[in-house]
């Protein structure tokens, strides 16, 4: 701010005043920016191109190797079948969850949607799981799905004779799977009772002059209405799901076999427990562009549909 | 299933009980791990099931602090937590105002390179985050715990909800106090930051939740068990021949997490609203 702007017309003043202020407003945005734009460079676009590097390169640091192999890691990963195995695994994984993640969420978003007297103690209910850590969750659920755990012991009340879920197969897919959905699916529940609060109740007053049924309306309005948070809700699932980790690591191992062996332990192992660091990075690289992907799907789609955002 | 002007009456109790069974699968865990944590060894596995434990025991979590250092862990989880919490709406504020307000050059590139962090999950850069840590002598210290969560890919989140409130508040305000003399911090400071409470309290339960509840990261990082955070620990409980302390293990959960349930129960609509925005991450 300029002393002798006073003594010049006040115009003259007040855009000399806003011209230094401009500059020094400059000054202050990039301060207030520097450190979340610093951390971004340091720990995620440093981090990125560093894993790309080092998915070129043969390291394995228990043998103290580095050499720069090319495209070796992904030649080897393609022939891997540990590789196919929790290739397979995620998409088995991340199938399985969505479809029920979704269904269970949209259901309990048009149960809680009826507005019935005591449905905020439902919406409490349904929603707990979302503050409990993954891994207390995981603990939890690993207790009661053991061969003499307690869903057995029910199980056997009713004379039904429960297979050891996490020793076998196809029901330690399906244990990772329900542990999971019953954690989260509370965040999508809001998000589709959001939406679902937003149609038109005249629409639904139509219908009914109409003499449509509840399932007719349920298929003919709810879902066209909803359709944009359906999407952004799936592709959001479908993302978080190959993130997966924890419940694996705590209930299956990964197993039994390569079972339940999705992308993210399968990195885990490679790099954290074999110290092959270069393949872990190729790992890391193939679930990068996979997450990629799959995000500028969603931006397009959000872009198409939602028009309020940035 | 949708709205009709004259419900039935036994569609109402229809619509109560299925609401009763989907509750089950979210509420009966957390109970059974309470009701389970006070019992003895021997009736943990009994047939048929005993819902109320026969005989109570608080053996437990007396073995679940005497044989792990279960109040380091605690200490280390809270601390952790508290931090990143704090730093993470500290600078996420400041550069979501920044972004939301300040015009300067190359505010898009720069918010951009930030975005950026929105679609590189963690996961995908664990192994140079450990090497680089490792370079400084980093591992098997809180350090990254703190640093990551609270400036890397997770904070970008924060940053994105802050930049959106800031976009919705009235400038006129800060004008005002523009022409009052006020400098920009000031604006910030006293105008802007006060009237954002309420991203401020989605981005808090968001991040703290985050914190608390990370696992890979540790799992990498950390090796000395006095150092572990409470996800960590969790899965220390096995005797020496490697088999589960069931008990011992539920009892430290369930003092993992009831407090956080507690504070839920409390501030609902706060956890629910902030949560909620978790879905706008990709």
């Amino acid at each position: 701010m300029s002393d002798e702007g006073v003594t010049r017309s006040t115009t003259d003043s007040t855009k000399r005043h806003t011209v230094s202020w401009r500059r020094r407003d400059w000054l202050v945005g990039y301060a207030f920016v520097a450190p979340t734009v610093l951390g971004s460079v340091i720990l995620v676009l440093v981090p990125l191109c560093a894993v790309i590097w080092f998915s070129l390169n043969d390291w394995n640091v228990l043998a103290s190797t580095f050499k720069f192999v090319g495209l070796d890691n992904y030649t080897k990963l393609a022939a891997d079948p540990l590789f196919h195995s929790s290739i397979r695994a995620s998409l088995v994984f991340s199938a399985g969850l969505v479809t029920f993640n979704v269904t269970l969420a949209l259901g309990l978003a048009v149960l809680l949607n009826q507005k019935l007297p005591g449905t905020t103690a439902f919406r409490t209910f349904f929603f707990s799981p979302v503050v409990v850590s993954l891994v207390a969750w995981s603990v939890v659920w690993g207790f009661m799905l053991q061969l003499d755990g307690g869903i057995n012991g029910f199980l056997a009340m009713l004379g039904i004779d429960g297979p050891n879920w996490l020793r076998n197969g196809p029901t330690a897919m399906i244990a990772v799977i329900v542990v999971q959905v019953f954690k989260n699916v509370g965040l999508n529940m809001i998000l589709f009772l959001a939406a679902l609060q937003g149609v038109p109740q005249e629409l639904y007053e139509a219908a009914q002059i109409d003499r449509a049924g509840p399932w007719r309306q349920f298929r003919s309005i709810t879902v066209p209405m909803i359709s944009p948070t359906l999407l952004l809700v799936t592709i959001i699932t479908v993302i978080g799901s190959l993130e997966v980790f924890a419940q694996i690591s705590v209930l299956t191992k990964g197993g039994p076999g390569t079972a339940t062996n999705v992308l993210v332990y399968f990195l885990y192992q490679q790099g954290f427990q074999y110290h092959k660091f270069g393949y872990a990075s190729a790992i890391g690289v193939v679930l990068f562009v996979i997450v990629l992907l799959l995000t500028l799907l969603q931006w397009q789609s959000r872009k198409k549909w939602v028009h309020d955002e940035v | 299933m949708m709205k009709s002007k004259t419900p039935f009456r036994w569609s109402k109790a229809v619509l109560y009980l299925l609401m009763a069974v989907m509750s089950l699968p979210f509420v009966f865990p957390t109970l059974w791990m309470v009701l389970s944590s006070f019992k003895p060894e021997a009736e943990l596995f009994r047939k048929p099931p005993t819902l109320l434990p026969d005989v109570w025991t608080t053996q437990p979590y007396v073995d679940a602090v005497t044989q792990q250092p279960f109040w380091d862990w605690y200490l280390n989880s809270v601390y952790i937590a508290t931090l990143v919490t704090v730093g993470t709406i500290l600078f996420s504020s400041l550069a979501g105002y920044a972004f939301a307000r300040i015009r300067f050059p190359g505010a898009n590139a720069l918010f951009f390179i930030v975005l950026a962090g929105m679609m590189i999950p963690s996961e995908v850069t664990i192994v140079p985050l450990y090497r680089g840590a490792a370079a400084l002598g980093l591992v098997d210290t809180h350090w990254p715990l703190i640093l990551l969560p609270m400036l890397g890919a997770p904070s970008v989140l924060a940053t994105f909800i802050m930049r959106q409130f800031f976009l919705s508040l009235p400038v006129e305000l800060e004008e005002a106090a523009r022409l009052d003399g006020l400098g920009r911090f000031g604006i910030f400071w006293r105008i802007a930051f006060p009237l954002s409470r309420s991203a401020i309290g989605a981005v808090a339960i968001i991040t703290f939740l985050k914190s608390w509840n990370l696992y890979l990261e540790p799992l990498v990082f950390l090796s000395t068990k006095a150092k572990f955070t409470l996800p960590l620990g969790l899965v220390q409980y096995v005797d020496s021949y490697g088999a589960m302390q069931w008990n011992t293990q539920l009892a430290a959960t369930t003092m993992t997490v009831i407090p956080i349930l507690l504070v839920f129960l409390f501030a609902q609509k706060q956890f629910v609203q902030g949560l909620a925005q978790t879905g706008l991450k990709g």
